[in-house]
């Protein structure tokens, strides 16, 4: 209650308080962060607490969004498949998504493009879209959950990234696959290998019977039903196995990380 | 306030009456910490793809960004999920919810309510809660875990695929979960509203007396 007493000082604009501190504070983003939470300084003048620090109260929900990755670990069952739905469930039109218009899209060029393969693998040769055509295939209607909140059913045929993984001599006891993309900024995004062994995690080259769209990540995507959207990378053009965290374009900003569904 | 705690002391000659013990005061205020957290970070997740044609002003939502409310809602959902557990099992074990919310009968609540609006409704005795009381508070605590159960359908609707089949699916789920807010929400606003028209029921659940 002292503490209390100590900060609601008599005249002092509690409000006024917290835009002057953030005005001390450097960074844009960490600025705009505080001022969502100027409700949440009213809310620690009530209660005492002391969360004024910004920053170990960024650092305190930075660790435990890595415990929330570990509880989701956990929550995985490998052998739990994400439920199918009938065509006549398929979303149309399928939205487009991304941090950027569909305009400004990579355009790739299928003859030119090959998948770069690199890290724990015993055979690191690069691949055509045409060898990968060749693989054997198999197509699922699921849905796509976006981290927003929507979610969209769409119908994808591609080959297990499972299968791709045995044939290229993975070592699948290395913690992730990191995938990345032609996106303007480099989208990139690791998958951890539990996730990347699921047996409809897949390596995508058709959406709805057609080659894949450009809207949709021409000429490979990975399609992991049991991710949120922004773990199901477009346009992809390099997987690396290793044992390291390497960050991800979306995780990098505080997006939980593992993101299961 | 001294006449109401003379007429206490007429009642009981002992020491003042425990209304509230510690164990609800403290689960009742870190209740109230983790719900303002959750409902203030998920208005925040809400904005990112609305339900409905509004949106919740940035003044009011906490996080500042998506990715910044995520965090805020599933970090306070541990507070909350945690504590909730704690309260149900406490509530149910001490005998607490049969003691004090049952009865709920419909002449109970009809008659109260019409006490309630023609202000006839007594606050005399705290530790016996009218119908009205009996049906909000039990009925809060089933909203309570629709939302946290809808919640975890949201959130893993394929680990826990029967859950969210319960609630018919995941678009219907994220209905579920933005009425139980709102319920919460609804009831929130009377209930602050009631405890400073009756002051010492606030004081109640501050200092137990």
């Amino acid at each position: 209650m002292g503490r209390m007493r100590k900060l609601l000082i008599p005249g002092v604009d509690k409000q006024l308080l917290v835009k002057d501190a953030t005005k001390l504070m450097p960074d844009l983003s960490r600025r705009r962060f505080i001022a969502g939470g100027a409700s949440l300084g009213a809310l620690t003048l009530l209660t005492g607490c002391d969360v004024t620090d910004s920053f170990s109260a960024e650092s305190m929900l930075t660790q435990i969004s890595k415990f929330n990755d570990a509880v989701q670990a956990k929550l995985f069952n490998p052998n739990t498949l994400a439920p199918t739905f009938p065509e006549s469930a398929i979303t149309r039109p399928f939205p487009f998504n991304a941090y950027y218009a569909l305009d400004d899209a990579p355009t790739i060029d299928g003859k030119d493009w090959k998948l770069e393969v690199r890290g724990l693998v015993e055979n690191k040769k690069s691949w055509t879209l045409e060898e990968l055509y060749k693989l054997p295939q198999e197509k699922q209607i699921t849905r796509h959950i976006c981290v927003e909140g929507w979610s969209a059913i769409g119908s994808w045929t591609g080959v297990r990234l499972s299968h791709f993984l045995q044939l290229i001599g993975a070592d699948t006891k290395a913690k992730y696959c990191w995938f990345q993309c032609a996106d303007s900024d480099g989208y990139n995004s690791p998958l951890d290998m539990a996730s990347a062994l699921h047996p409809q995690t897949q390596m995508t080259f058709r959406f709805d019977n057609e080659i894949l769209p450009r809207a949709y990540g021409y000429p490979m995507k990975i399609r992991v039903p049991t991710k949120l959207g922004f773990k199901n990378p477009k346009y992809v053009v390099s997987m690396e196995v290793t044992n390291d965290y390497k960050g991800g374009y979306w995780e990098d900003q505080g997006y939980n990380s593992f993101s299961g569904s | 306030m001294s006449s109401i705690s003379a007429d206490h002391s007429a009642a009981a000659p002992a020491a003042a009456k425990v209304i509230q013990p510690a164990w609800v005061r403290i689960v009742h205020w870190i209740n109230a910490v983790a719900m303002v957290l959750m409902i203030m970070s998920g208005w925040q997740i809400y904005n990112a793809s609305p339900l409905f044609d509004f949106t919740f002003s940035r003044s009011i939502t906490l996080g500042g960004w998506l990715g910044g409310a995520l965090q805020w809602h599933f970090a306070a959902m541990w507070l909350l999920m945690v504590n909730g557990l704690l309260y149900l099992t406490l509530g149910l074990v001490t005998g607490r919810f049969r003691r004090k919310l049952l009865p709920i009968t419909v002449d109970g609540v009809v008659g109260d309510t019409k006490a309630a609006l023609t202000g006839k409704l007594s606050h005399a005795d705290l530790t016996t809660y009218n119908y009205v009381q009996k049906l909000l508070y039990a009925g809060i605590i089933v909203v309570g875990i629709l939302i946290v159960l809808s919640g975890l359908a949201i959130w893993k609707p394929v680990q826990l695929q029967w859950l969210t089949a319960v609630f018919g699916g995941y678009d219907v789920a994220r209905y579920v979960h933005f009425f139980c807010m709102a319920a919460i929400v609804g009831f929130l606003v009377i209930h602050v509203a009631l405890a400073l028209l009756v002051p010492k029921s606030l004081r109640a659940m501050i200092i137990g007396r």
